[in-house]
């Protein structure tokens, strides 16, 4: 009994190492099934449904090709949300890039291979230890009576921090509850993920190149902006997928920390939650999804998916 | 000879590494405050009362164990669906090859809130009540690729003639996956799974969506956010998640250190 089996199973094994295509059928439905079916499926049925549009009277979605609902999507208000999401993730990978540069250099140029390591760790670390709980942190850090107005009391420049949240627009009654809250927010949330790309892209600049810029009579700061700066470039690109890709689609964050001013993904939560318009809802989705894909095509002109 | 850094690089650097670890200690801090509602800085006193308050919170251990076994089963599935997909991406070359590689890339890569309206509307037009089961999928989606790229990693480090020789010595495919492949894969599942693990464990965006109006334990400390009361207890939940999300972490950090580090990346 035990040896027809094992004829069997060794006949099988045979016959699926002689038939390539069938093992790899075989290994691939499970998986792609999964993606295709309930992955891209979803994602086309979304996309589908922006070309929907909610009727006005009976608040039912009228299941009928109409291109009203992106028209709606361009109304001023909504035109606003757009733009205030675009700002602060543009931001927030400025500034992100400028906070990440240095220590992506030092581990680059500087860190022995153990330091490196070790720091590479420390840089990821965050990124794993839960996003709720580091968000949750700043609005500790952003309070009213918390540590970062207590830090400017001490040093008795409370009156910067009161003049910085006097302002229009970003302003507020707290960092908590201002722009300023959100953006900080942001920028530490996605640093790490700015740091790593632009790592990559430094360690790939040949010694031999700086050593040739120093030799032709470069003083330091010369190399660094000719020969170092643009070969890091598409590492800082790199990165910025990251940190603009996430921006725009987080409601977490600015639901968290800042004032009341709406970003697409609360914008996205709303339409389908409360206000029960999905095909509003979709094509917010849309206007991510559009961005990132453009910025991608750039992205890829510029190299950057050598860095990531 | 390496050369040094000159000392303002190096205090940059010091100050931006404090930047990214001092969050932690606040989340430390406050978690033995004696305040009920309020942040202030420094706290007016410190207690452990808190924890015995958190233990005896009735609407935390339903949240906990929901993620826990959620977390548990969108593991289990990304681990087969992801080692299948790894297993066939790297036997052979075919037609829409790259295409997967991207499909598998794809829930990471775009937003959170693209993957999770997305799973949302799929599964009202098959009209999919929501329940454990849809989190799982929605959970599943996004963690199957960090088992695909550490499994794939490792392949790539694995000599192919290993496998041929064992079916030349008249091993069948299951003996040849037990003996040959499994060891070898081994250490690389156990870190994808870890990773998986933590990933699942952590997300909020694509639950929201996905969760019906079961909590999950982020959910659980989103809701308790704006709540006023008892503001020490979420310091103290936020504890326990670093800590139930870092551990696996630094195990499989440990598990493919010699691989290159853990292959992946954040969602």
């Amino acid at each position: 009994m035990a040896v027809t089996e094992h004829s069997l199973g060794r006949r099988l094994a045979t016959a699926l190492y002689r038939q390539p295509r069938l093992t790899l059928a075989l290994l691939l439905v499970p998986p792609l099934l999964y993606l295709l079916v309930l992955y891209l499926g979803s994602l086309a049925s979304l996309l589908v449904q922006s070309f929907f549009a909610l009727d006005d009277f009976s608040g039912l979605i009228v299941r009928q090709f109409t291109l009203r609902t992106y028209s709606d999507l361009l109304a001023p208000a909504n035109l606003d949300i757009i733009v205030r999401t675009a700002t602060m993730a543009a931001a927030v990978t400025i500034a992100d890039a400028f906070l990440a540069f240095p220590l992506a250099y030092y581990m680059a140029r500087y860190a022995s291979p153990r330091t490196k390591t070790a720091l590479a760790l420390a840089v990821v670390m965050p990124l794993w230890a839960s996003y709720l709980v580091r968000v949750y942190a700043w609005k500790l850090l952003l309070a009213k009576e918390g540590i970062i107005g207590w830090v400017f009391a001490q040093l008795g420049m409370g009156w910067v921090l009161d003049g910085m949240l006097a302002l229009p627009v970003i302003g507020g009654p707290s960092l908590s509850l201002s722009l300023i809250g959100t953006f900080l927010t942001f920028m530490y949330v996605w640093l790490p993920y700015m740091i790593l790309p632009i790592q990559a892209a430094l360690e790939r600049v040949p010694p031999s190149l700086i050593e040739a810029s120093a030799d032709l009579g470069a003083h330091d700061n010369q190399t660094f902006r000719h020969v170092i700066l643009p070969l890091a470039l598409p590492g800082v690109v790199a990165g910025s997928i990251f940190t603009f890709s996430l921006t725009l689609g987080d409601f977490i964050i600015p639901g968290i920390v800042g004032n009341s001013s709406r970003f697409i993904g609360m914008a996205v939560l709303e339409q389908q939650g409360t206000s029960g318009n999905i095909p509003l809802a979709a094509a917010f989705t849309v206007v991510p999804i559009v961005i990132m894909a453009v910025y991608l095509l750039l992205a890829k002109r510029l190299g950057a998916f050598d860095a990531l | 000879m390496r050369p040094k850094a000159p000392l303002s690089l190096t205090i940059t650097v010091v100050g931006v590494l404090a930047f990214l670890y001092i969050p932690f200690g606040v989340i430390l801090l406050y978690a033995f405050t004696t305040e009920d509602a309020a942040f202030t800085f420094p706290p007016p006193g410190l207690t452990l009362d808190w924890f015995g308050v958190a233990w005896n919170r009735a609407d935390l251990w339903p949240a906990l164990s929901l993620s826990l076994q959620v977390a548990a089963v969108a593991t289990i599935s990304a681990l087969l669906l992801g080692t299948l997909a790894a297993s066939a991406v790297f036997r052979s070359r075919f037609f829409g090859r790259d295409a997967i590689s991207l499909l598998l890339l794809l829930p990471i890569a775009l937003p959170g809130i693209v993957t999770g309206i997305a799973l949302r509307s799929g599964m009202g037009l098959l009209d999919i009540p929501f329940s454990f089961w849809t989190i799982v999928i929605g959970h599943t989606t996004f963690c199957m690729v960090v088992v695909y790229n550490n499994v794939l990693a490792r392949y790539r480090r694995m000599a192919p003639s290993l496998v041929e020789a064992s079916m030349d010595l008249g091993a069948t495919g299951w003996e040849t996956f037990q003996h040959i492949v499994l060891p070898t894969i081994g250490t690389a599942l156990l870190a994808g799974g870890m990773l998986a693990f933590a990933l699942s464990f952590d997300e909020i965006i694509v639950t929201t969506f996905t969760s019906g109006n079961q909590d999950t334990l982020p959910i659980w400390i989103f809701k308790q956010l704006t709540k006023p009361r008892q503001r020490p207890v979420t310091n103290i939940v936020a504890l326990f998640v670093i800590a139930v999300t870092v551990i696996p972490i630094l195990l499989a950090n440990r598990l493919t250190r010699d691989t290159g580090g853990v292959a992946g990346g954040g969602k």
